[in-house]
């Protein structure tokens, strides 16, 4: 039996639903060594603001149970040198290359990215990062703010035709009103979840671990938070979601189509086995033929229960 | 670089906290230069989650050593491993020691407690007659491979910090000692250090006070270990280096403490 994998996310085709979530996989080049990277459904690079940031001072990552806290801080080369150091080797791949954009404190900036960036082929699409939980000082997430991510997700579709991926902050009260204004506003596809905030001490220097105090959390430790974010969305909204959080092999990955998920994203399970993701991809054409399944759509959003 | 499942052949405790691993692993030991290291995953449940990394001790006919100390859950885990199991390893990685241009040169490997892991395999490869290694311990029961060092050819001198053994002080004052009395084979005098930051950091000030050339080997929490995360990166004068890619080993002369 021959099962099918493609799914569309906008305008994107992808030939099978797994991608590598930003920040974790670097600009790809990193993992050359270890898969063919040709096979990923796609890549989303580390996120890329305007100009170069430095990030945040180390420490910057610590583990903790069943996952790991980071705070970068967004360290980036900046746009020009993206586009000139990075973004080469990612279009010779010749698989949708998906940019993850972040603004530091303008939303002038997203709107100049998405503007420079709406000209170039070689960006399948952009995912919005409204949501990163480690640039100090900021008070809030835009993706915190149903009105502030419906006016940044409306005003960058004006100016693109790109499949536009508007990735959500789990640390939310209600993470559906969040998807509904972002759906509003014209985003083509939900990328959910970013990090949880969270912190962790060494309790013999009664100092933080991380140098930035607070980090995002991830790793398995947020996988049922993740769940239950994209069943919530998945029956608020009618846009497809990519669901991350936590996914470390072909169960895992699993359980984000049946409870809403499109597509998914691998993350940290990056770091500790590099081949995660063409693993995944096997794993899951390897469950629809034995579940006698044809297309992968068929999955999303198919829990079965008792309401 | 490679990622390899390999065959531990022997993991003991070789002194106080201090265990010694060896795995079966013929094309990492073909691979691999001194200061090198490898990204080890400890544990194929979630509990250690992320790989720890470990520097490549020692390359013997195929087979490569780690020595490691116990200090947390990770490596506590690893001391669980017995021979027979495997490891999934992941390596060589970083940039090594520059080594070449210390050819008969007057080369001081200084090592601080379980900073002796990548210099032994360093001191081997080193093309010098004239090799001296310090290796500093807090106390007599915690000096490390001091017989391997001997065996490797090398003069060794120990310093304790309690000074149970040997000088008795830090093993930096030890080494401030040796330039002051070697002044005139200053100008061709390589260091190589690996230990904790503290000691690192005055070797690194020894140096540029002495004009001398050094590299330490630096250790820091990794996410991924192969460049992507940026989680470990550290100040140089060329902005924040990581220190999985760029490292762990650098010059005295670029790193900002």
């Amino acid at each position: 039996m021959r099962v099918n994998l493609a799914v569309k996310i906008g305008k994107l085709k992808l030939k099978n639903p797994v991608m590598v979530a930003s920040g974790t996989f670097g600009y790809a080049e990193e993992f050359k060594g270890f898969i063919n990277l040709k096979k990923l459904g796609a890549i989303v690079t580390k996120t890329i603001t305007l100009n170069p940031r430095r990030g945040n001072p180390p420490a910057r990552t610590c583990e903790t149970p069943s996952g790991m806290l980071n705070s970068i801080g967004l360290e980036n080369p900046g746009l020009e040198a993206f586009l000139k150091d990075k973004l080469p080797f990612l279009e010779k791949l010749g698989i949708p290359i998906i940019m993850s954009i972040a603004s530091e404190d303008d939303s002038r900036e997203f709107i100049e990215l998405a503007k420079r960036l709406n000209k170039l082929k070689a960006v399948s699409a952009l995912e919005l990062n409204i949501s990163c939980p480690n640039v100090m000082g900021q008070e809030s997430l835009i993706s915190q703010d149903c009105q502030a991510t419906y006016s940044i997700v409306k005003s960058i579709r004006r100016i693109t035709a790109k499949t536009l991926i508007t990735k959500l902050s789990p640390n939310v009260t209600c993470i559906s009103d969040l998807a509904k204004a972002a759906e509003d506003a014209g985003s083509d596809c939900l990328a959910l979840i970013n990090t949880l905030s969270g912190m962790s001490i060494n309790t013999e220097r009664q100092s933080p671990r991380l140098a930035a105090v607070v980090g995002g959390l991830s790793g398995p430790a947020i996988r049922p938070v993740a769940l239950k974010m994209v069943w919530e969305a998945y029956n608020k909204i009618k846009i497809p979601i990519i669901g991350m959080g936590g996914i470390i092999d072909t169960p895992s990955a699993l359980e984000f189509f049946i409870a809403g998920a499109s597509a998914i994203s691998i993350g940290t399970a990056n770091f500790i086995n590099p081949r995660v993701s063409v693993e995944i991809i096997s794993g899951l054409g390897k469950y629809l033929k034995r579940k006698k399944i044809k297309d992968i759509h068929s999955l999303t959003g198919s829990l079965i229960y008792e309401s | 670089m490679l990622q390899i499942k390999a065959k531990i052949t022997s993991n003991k405790k070789f002194k106080g906290s201090c265990w010694h691993c060896i795995v079966n692993a013929p094309s990492l030991c073909r691979a691999s230069k001194p200061g090198q290291f490898l990204n080890v995953r400890i544990s194929e449940g979630l509990k250690p989650f992320l790989r720890r990394p470990f520097s490549i001790h020692n390359i013997f006919g195929g087979k490569l050593e780690i020595l490691y100390n116990v200090v947390g859950e990770g490596t506590r885990a690893f001391s669980g491993k017995k021979s027979g199991d495997y490891l999934d390893l992941i390596g060589p990685l970083g940039k090594g020691f520059d080594y070449v241009g210390a050819r008969g040169k007057r080369v001081i490997l200084i090592a601080g407690g379980i900073g002796v892991a990548p210099l032994l395999f360093l001191s081997k490869e080193i093309k010098s007659r004239d090799k001296l290694i310090l290796i500093g311990a807090r106390t007599r029961d915690q000096v490390l491979c001091e017989k391997e060092f001997r065996n490797s050819g090398s003069d060794v001198k120990i310093s304790t910090d309690d000074g149970s053994r040997g000088f008795s002080g830090r093993v930096t004052d030890l080494l401030k000692n040796i330039i002051a009395t070697e002044k005139a084979a200053k100008g061709a005098m390589q260091l190589y250090a690996c230990g904790p930051g503290p000691m690192l950091k005055e070797v690194c000030n020894i140096a540029i006070a002495n004009n001398l050339q050094a590299q330490v080997s630096l250790e820091e929490h990794m996410g991924c270990g192969i460049g992507a995360c940026l989680g470990c990166v550290v100040k140089t004068k060329n902005g924040l280096k990581r220190v999985c890619k760029e490292g762990p080993v650098f010059y005295a002369k670029e790193l900002i403490w």
